[in-house]
């Protein structure tokens, strides 16, 4: 990290142009590990009044729709298929108030760092094994990776259940919206190392767009992204900026996106929160349909529901606060989670709820 | 006789053996001289009593064994509640199959840290589970010390302006616990902090009055003990988060394990509270002890949020500090 006296000159210069800018700034950390460090580190304590820091949609499990987890919870429920999951998808409540988290005693639900352990469960299981394929950029080639082996090996019984989303397209569906109140991106680093900068500058770069600063995940990383978009803001600019060269390259990562367009192709998706997405999801390529879950499973419409006063949706397109949300730390905590924002580790709500709203 | 058996925790013959031939003479003194049903003994005043139960995973791990961890974790106890510790029980609960030769290493570590403490094993006893229906070996040890600080050692003599001051660098026992799980080996670098606090103790006892508050900074880390402090109080406390010690390679370390120093348990680090006027000297008594050679001011007691500890973070931003939320680590001591 960067030494106290630099971080000290930072400070100072995001207070100087923030006085300077003389009107409101919101600014949008679209990924849900951003909030999280932001919140962890009280970076949105350091900044001047004027300057407002807000939660995106950028929580892969708390984008997911219900219907998508209840159709999940049914494959199980009725016997059909054992489903294979990374472990933060297990406590995300379905429309009925139950989460996959209540049938992992049974067996029939498998949790895996990586996808390519379905292939050792495959061994063992006699049922079909269906994989939660949900996530982002970040996530998505190495199950994309798992899965080209599962089609090359001729591998039976083993279903692919897609519910991936990519970043661009949503952010430019949040520029979209006719009340968006967002001045810039800080944009997310992790999905960034494999696609690069440039499908940012479709979105951004045009007229209309809006700055965003590409930012790692420490707290210095981040304060000297909202200086970069302070700086633009004070300008008038709206560019993509890198600041975080260590780790994202201009071009991204190919090998990892050939992975992911070799097996998938884009498809209209629903976001919870956000509704239906044109292009910002993934779908099995056509050759590759022996794979799909959705094929096979003949699986109910997705659909959103949200719990009784639960106001994530309007969390995850930026509009609330957690803090003004209702049930927000009284029926709704990291213990009795009522709506999925306060539920995954990533959640803009559980990050609020951990680290409190302090002001310095 | 190279493993343990059912047997030996049968009542006969083999129980026997194992007590007479193994247990016993590396634990025997001058009060443990015959096996008996109990032990008697004289104490003069009042006296600390507590219990505590050892299930650390793996048995051995760098610094230490779950053996000096039982006797050190029930002395810290009672050291920690301004007494001296005299006696301790043992425990053992093991799994069948367990190598003898492993058991007498834990025994005499149990010894020549109890020898360091001045304290007597008085009685014990030893159970066996069948295999795989326990986790090698299980140490309960209770405590007995007679009490040497007159105050009582309570929340409610902390007052707005104390300071808030730690022993020494925290999450050490706890990382290197997880880093010796997940096979992160860094030779000799992480250690366990497992250690006597009995002499730090006595020395901060001599503050008499001005010594508000004293705890050993075990499970739930430094987080949960300072959460404890202020709950439900009339105060909160302000936090350094640049002030607290913390070695380099445990900081890495836990950085790659998704784990966090301030939450994650001590063996060998106390957390006190005193009056402002007294830090420095109670800095200078604790930087005297190996133990206690990196302690430091780490915050204060304020008016602001009470109930809240308010964690100043390295980059000058506030945020709450909670309790440590979801599932600590198990098996951590």
């Amino acid at each position: 990290m960067l030494s106290s006296h630099s971080i000290d000159g930072i400070k100072t210069e995001i207070k100087s142009i923030a006085s300077r800018i003389e009107k409101d700034v919101v600014i949008m950390e679209v990924c849900g590990t951003h909030t999280v460090s932001i919140r962890r580190a009280g970076i949105h304590s350091l900044l001047p009044p004027n300057i407002h820091l807000i939660a995106g949609p950028g929580c892969p499990v708390c984008v997911t729709p219900t219907g998508y987890i209840d159709n999940a919870i049914n494959l199980v429920r009725e016997g059909r298929a054992v489903v294979v999951t990374f472990g933060d998808m297990l406590k995300v409540p379905g429309s009925e108030g139950i989460s996959l988290s209540s049938y992992t005693g049974s067996g029939s639900v498998r949790i895996v760092y990586s996808p390519l352990e379905i292939f050792k469960i495959r061994e063992t299981v006699t049922k079909p094994l269906v994989f939660l394929g949900i996530g982002f950029e970040t996530t998505i080639p190495t199950i994309a990776a798992a899965f080209l082996r599962a089609a090359e090996e001729n591998k039976e019984d083993i279903y692919l259940y897609t519910g991936f989303k990519t970043v661009p397209v949503a952010l430019e569906a949040l520029l979209s919206m006719p009340d968006s109140m967002i001045d810039a991106f800080l944009l997310p680093g992790h999905v960034s190392v494999i696609i690069g900068e440039n499908p940012y500058r479709e979105v951004l770069e045009k007229d209309g767009g809006i700055p965003g600063v590409i930012a790692g995940f420490e707290p210095d990383d981040i304060l000297i992204a909202l200086l970069f978009i302070l700086r633009q803001i004070r300008k008038g600019t709206h560019k993509v900026e890198n600041a975080y060269k260590r780790a994202v390259r201009p071009e991204g990562n190919s090998v990892a996106r050939d992975a992911i367009y070799r097996l998938l192709e884009p498809a209209d998706e629903l976001w919870r929160g956000l509704g239906i997405i044109p292009g910002s999801g993934l779908k099995l390529r056509q050759q590759f349909s022996g794979l799909d879950a959705k094929h096979v499973f003949g699986f109910k419409e997705e659909y959103n529901y949200e719990p009784p006063g639960c106001l994530c949706a309007e969390v995850l397109q930026g509009k609330l606060s957690p803090l003004k949300c209702p049930i927000f730390g009284k029926t709704c905590t990291p213990e009795e989670p009522v709506g999925p924002c306060m539920v995954s580790s990533e959640g803009a709500c559980a990050a609020y709820y951990r680290y409190g709203d302090i002001k310095v | 006789m190279k493993h343990i058996k059912l047997e030996h925790g049968s009542g006969g013959a083999l129980s026997r053996q194992l007590t007479e031939e193994i247990i016993y003479p590396i634990l025997k003194n001058n009060i443990y001289t015959e096996l008996s049903d109990a032990a008697v003994i004289e104490v003069n005043g009042k006296i600390a009593f507590t219990t505590d139960t050892y299930v650390v995973d793996p048995v051995f791990f760098p610094g230490g064994d779950i053996g000096k961890l039982a006797v050190c974790g029930t002395c810290n106890d009672l050291s920690v509640s301004g007494s001296k510790p005299q006696y301790l029980s043992l425990g053992l609960v093991i799994e069948e199959g367990f190598p003898i030769e492993q058991l007498i290493r834990i025994l005499n570590s149990i010894r020549s840290t109890a020898d360091s403490a001045g304290v007597n094993i008085i009685t014990g006893d030893t159970k066996v589970v069948p295999g795989g229906k326990g986790g090698n070996i299980y140490i309960n040890t209770s405590g007995i010390g007679v009490k040497e600080y007159s105050e009582t050692i309570s929340a409610s003599r902390i007052s707005v302006n104390d300071a808030v001051i730690i022993s020494g660098p925290i999450g050490s026992h706890g990382i290197a616990i997880m880093a010796s799980r997940e096979s992160i080996n860094l030779g000799s670098k992480i250690t366990s902090d497992v250690a006597l606090l009995y002499p730090l103790c006595r020395s901060l006892f001599g503050l008499g009055s001005r010594l508000r508050f004293l705890r050993d900074t075990t499970r739930g880390g430094l987080a949960a003990i300072l959460n404890e402090i202020c709950s439900g109080n009339s105060f909160g406390l302000n936090i350094r988060e640049s002030a607290i010690p913390v070695n380099e390679d445990v900081q890495a370390v836990s950085d790659i394990l998704g784990l966090n120093p301030i939450e994650i348990a001590n063996e060998g680090v106390l957390t006190l509270v005193t009056d402002p006027g007294s830090a420095q000297e109670a800095l200078d008594i604790l930087h005297r002890h190996e133990t206690g050679r990196e302690a430091a001011v780490i915050g204060n007691v304020t008016e602001v949020f009470p109930g809240r500890v308010i964690l100043e973070t390295l980059v000058g931003g506030k945020r709450i500090l909670d309790y440590p939320r979801g599932l600590l680590l198990p098996r951590i001591c």
